[in-house]
């Protein structure tokens, strides 16, 4: 009786997952006309309830995933919480617009019901930010986790999902998946109960979401170059460099995977390197590196989210049980070197041009492998900044920050984000740090150039109201009673008011 | 040309003749003259096609037997995967399928000892009201006045004379009737001591969804239980998560002694009927458990789907819609009974049970025909008139409610019409 079951049985999981999407979409009913405030409202427990277990979930995502650092993550996980909402507050998507100018009112629309990607990489910070998108733009949520990181996904959603309906959420708002697969997504991305996908992950996973048949926000893998050039600040710059690579252990989409400068500077950057904390592998270290790293099936995963020292030994190179970052070394761009590559761990590797003309060439090269994603540049030459990023086919050039932090929007002014649009070099709808507004679209009412309109004199208080009849359920589990309360008192009531009324016509 | 491989018919018109002239006349009649001529043709999930064409959806459900709708994938693949293993089995003997289920079924109703299997809900009433008298000694069954509890001997004979004296069915003497709602009248009835058991439906379906008042049920669980009767709840239209919970009585907070289940037990796709027992009731299945047989009771296909069924109406998600359904619907009507309050009054509701009064003697014949025009299928109660049987399923989602609603509105104005015409007739 070892063999499995007799008879096959249906997918269960799927089954539930399709219930999730339609419990989904009696939440998004109710929550569509709910006001800022009592989104606000909302958004607010939320955060606290994220904030309040950033560290917890940070650990619980490391212990099964394998991936990354406790710290850095409950920074990510915090960051998704009252930083987040911070960024948006203000930025109302609930309240009709009212442009007198163009004689144009904008109703807004959200999109219903939000299928979003959870990758293994950000696991629970994915879960917050997505959830807190969907909140705040008044859609519904279901959440699909990465299998190796489903019970810290589900769990946190869980927890979200509690505190916004204990803050007057309606209950199904937000959900997760418990048991992911790829036929599972494969199923509910092409369902025609979801309105808009948000798929993070694999290129492979994006793609797939953009295959669907629906609305889908997808974002692609990122490969960035620093280029440090001669002007900067050069123990800056690598202390950006070693901050931002060591960060999580490097498992970020927007961390530098090269940095790259000018012959003439090599040797400031490898010592100011050295200085921050980054082991310089000579040539037999870098060649150890590569083997380890790229097995005959492509990128080494048992690497990803690893620390420098860990995968030191792996390789087999001696390093200071102080090193934050292994820093490979190839002498000459230009060469399709497998350390050009995206590596999410903490190597970074090095490289020089002959001039500014070279490097913006191979910079521009390199990035195509991650286009439409993230760079950075280190120095105050403004005409070379603006040549580089003019070039670059990204979508977001960070100057003299960390790249992992300042594209996500930790220490620059670019919202903060786990969904960073690689636009249309890296075949996506989205070339903007995604946000709450791309999960809404706009009514425009639109009045005649030439035509009198008094746009004052319309009342637009029935497109939203302060919720309170949208059915809750404290818990998932069977009540009791049933909802017919006092059925035949309020139906008295209500026929004697009617009465009342027909009697006067 | 309607060419089903096996047999094949010219026009839908073609069917209804041969209807009429092999199967049965009066049926074929009753629907035409009722301005509801449908013969369903194609099926999937809550919409049932017309050999027109004409697309409904479905609100009657057949009492509750298609509550997960009509041939739900799920289902479907769970028979499917049963056909390569099992069929209906042999009743006497144990199986796994029928042990399984029955576990399944008395785990939900923790006070039963027993799932004693049929093919249909009077098959399951038939039972329960043997076991009843062999657990009492008694002959006497109670019924309520309108009640409804099938139509083999003894399910029938606790029902409305309409499905009795026609066949000479009806058995003055050990079937009485009590009014509903009437507690008093019930103990009149019991205390002569001779009862064997009152059987009811916890919301009786063909009387339209009349709901008890409050503590009727209870008192007269207590009535029984005092005059050495037994309490039999028939959960056929009121089970299976359909009042919000998985068996209506638990809303009342009873303990039947005995209750039936049936109709959508088997998904809609393989008859099973279930008859629960206390282990003092069940007494005789160990005294002769060959005492009451069926060849197609507790078929072991029908067991799997019953079992699946079971595990599908305990998870949280439709546990949850089943809410969401059962709210929008009482929200929804108490707007539209204002909008049309002139022929719509008064919504009898618990959980996806809901019966739609109208000001009307023939109200819900004329509004079930409007509706129908207007793309929803729902039926009146057959025992009163007045009130359309309103049975969402229990997966129905948020789009396809609101289009319910929205076509229900659109069906007023002629239902308005319907009712002048056969005011002035009558």
């Amino acid at each position: 009786m070892d063999g499995g079951a007799l008879l096959s049985v249906p997918d269960r999981d799927l089954s539930a997952a399709r219930m999730k999407v339609s419990r989904a979409a009696w939440a998004a009913k109710y929550y569509r006309t709910f006001d800022h405030d009592a989104v606000l409202r909302i958004a607010e427990a939320v955060a606290k309830a994220g904030n309040e277990k950033a560290a917890d979930y940070a650990d619980w995502a490391v212990r099964e995933t394998g991936y990354g650092v406790v710290e850095h993550k409950t920074i990510k996980n915090r960051l998704c919480t009252h930083d987040l909402l911070d960024y948006y507050r203000d930025l109302d998507l609930t309240a009709p617009r009212v442009d007198h100018d163009r004689k144009i009112i904008e109703i807004p629309k959200p999109a219903g019901v939000v299928f979003a990607l959870a990758p293994v990489t950000n696991p629970v910070a994915t879960v917050y930010y997505k959830a807190m998108l969907a909140i705040l733009s008044r859609n519904a949520i279901v959440l699909s986790p990465h299998p190796f990181a489903k019970a810290c996904s589900a769990d946190a959603a869980r927890h979200l999902a509690a505190a916004a309906e204990a803050a007057g959420a309606p209950s199904g708002l937000i959900q997760c998946v418990e048991e992911p697969s790829v036929p599972l997504v494969k199923d509910i991305m092409a369902s025609d109960k979801i309105n808009v996908i948000m798929a993070t992950g694999g290129n492979a996973m994006v793609r797939a979401a953009y295959s669907s048949g629906n609305p889908a926000l997808g974002v692609g893998s990122g490969n960035a170059v620093a280029y440090v050039d001669p002007s900067a600040n050069v123990d800056a710059a690598a202390k950006c460099l070693v901050d931002s690579k060591s960060f999580d252990n490097a498992i970020l989409c927007t961390n530098e995977s090269i940095v790259l400068t000018l012959e003439e500077n090599r040797g400031n950057v490898e010592r100011a390197l050295r200085t921050a904390g980054a082991h310089i592998c000579n040539d037999a270290d870098t060649d150890r590196l590569r083997d380890y790293l790229w097995t005959g099936k492509g990128f080494n995963t048992e690497a990803i989210g690893k620390s420098a020292t860990w995968i030191a030994d792996k390789a087999g190179i001696r390093v200071n049980p102080a090193t934050r970052i292994l820093v490979p070394v190839v002498p000459r761009p230009g060469q399709d070197d497998l350390l050009f590559q995206e590596k999410l761990c903490p190597v970074l590797t090095l490289t020089a041009a002959v001039d500014f003309q070279q490097a913006i060439t191979f910079a521009k090269h390199c990035a195509t492998r991650g286009a439409g994603h993230s760079a950075a540049f280190h120095g105050t030459d403004n005409a070379r900044l603006v040549a580089y990023s003019q070039a670059m086919p990204v979508y977001r050039v960070v100057v003299n920050v960390p790249c992992s932090q300042g594209a996500a929007g930790f220490s620059t002014y670019l919202p903060p984000s786990f969904m960073i649009g690689t636009g249309y070099a890296g075949r996506s709808s989205v070339g903007e740090n995604v946000g709450p507004q791309h999960l809404v679209h706009w009514t425009r009412i639109a009045f005649g150039r030439d035509v009198p309109a008094d746009l004052d004199g319309i009342d637009l208080s029935g497109t939203m109201h302060t919720p309170a009849p949208a059915p809750t359920q404290p818990q998932l589990q069977p009540t009791a009673s049933a909802p017919a309360v006092d059925k035949d008192e309020l139906r008295q009531l209500i026929l004697q008011e009617l009465r009342s009324l027909r009697g006067s016509t | 040309m309607f060419n089903y491989g096996y047999f094949s018919f010219d026009s839908k018109e073609a069917l209804l003749e041969k209807a009429a002239e092999y199967w049965n006349p009066g049926k074929v009649s009753f629907w035409k003259d009722a301005g509801t001529p449908m013969v369903i043709d194609r099926r999937e999930g809550y919409y049932l096609h017309d050999m027109s064409g004409k697309r409904l959806i479905d609100l009657h459900l057949n009492g509750g037997t298609y509550n997960f709708g009509h041939r739900h994938r799920e289902l479907v693949d769970v028979l499917k995967s049963g056909l390569d293993y099992f069929d209906m089995g042999n009743h006497w003997f144990p199986s796994v399928a029928r042990a399984a289920f029955a576990e399944k079924l008395v785990k939900t109703a923790p006070h039963m000892k027993y799932a004693v299997f049929g093919a249909g809900g009077a098959e399951a009433v038939e039972i329960a009201i043997k076991t009843a008298r062999y657990a009492t000694k008694r002959k006497k069954i109670i019924s309520i006045i309108k009640g409804y509890h099938g139509h083999s001997g003894l399910s029938v004979a606790t029902g409305d004379e309409r499905f009795t004296k026609i066949f000479l069915a009806d058995r003055p003497d050990e079937f009485i009737q009590v009014p509903f709602n009437d507690a008093d009248a019930l103990e009149r009835e019991l205390k002569k001591g001779d009862v064997a058991a009152f059987i009811i439906e916890t919301i009786p379906a063909t009387y339209g969804f009349p709901l008890p008042h409050d503590g009727y049920l209870k008192t007269c669980q207590d009535l029984c239980h005092k005059y050495g009767a037994k309490f039999i709840s028939d959960e056929v239209q009121t089970g299976l998560m359909r009042t919000g919970v998985m068996w209506g009585w638990q809303g009342y907070g009873l303990t039947p002694d005995i209750f039936v289940c049936g109709k959508g037990l088997g998904g809609g796709i393989y008859p099973i009927s279930a008859c629960l027992v206390n282990e003092e009731c069940g007494q005789w299945q160990i005294e002769d458990g060959a005492a009451h047989i069926s060849t197609s009771g507790g078929s072991e296909l029908g067991c799997l789907v019953g079992h699946h069924v079971i595990e599908m109406l305990q998870r949280p998600e439709v546990v949850s819609n089943i809410d969401f359904v059962a709210n929008f619907f009482a929200q929804s009507m108490a707007e539209m009974m204002a909008r049309h309050s002139d022929i719509f009054c008064g919504v009898r509701q618990r959980g996806v049970v809901l019966g739609l009064e109208f000001d009307h003697p023939e109200g819900a014949v004329a509004v079930s025909r409007a509706l129908y025009e207007n793309g929803v299928w729902a039926i009146f109660s057959s025992l009163d008139k007045r009130v359309l049987q309103f049975k969402p399923g229990v997966v129905k989602d948020v789009d396809l409610c609101q289009e319910i609603m929205d076509r229900f509105d659109a069906a007023m104005p002629r239902a308005r019409q319907l009712l002048k015409t056969s005011r002035r007739i009558a």
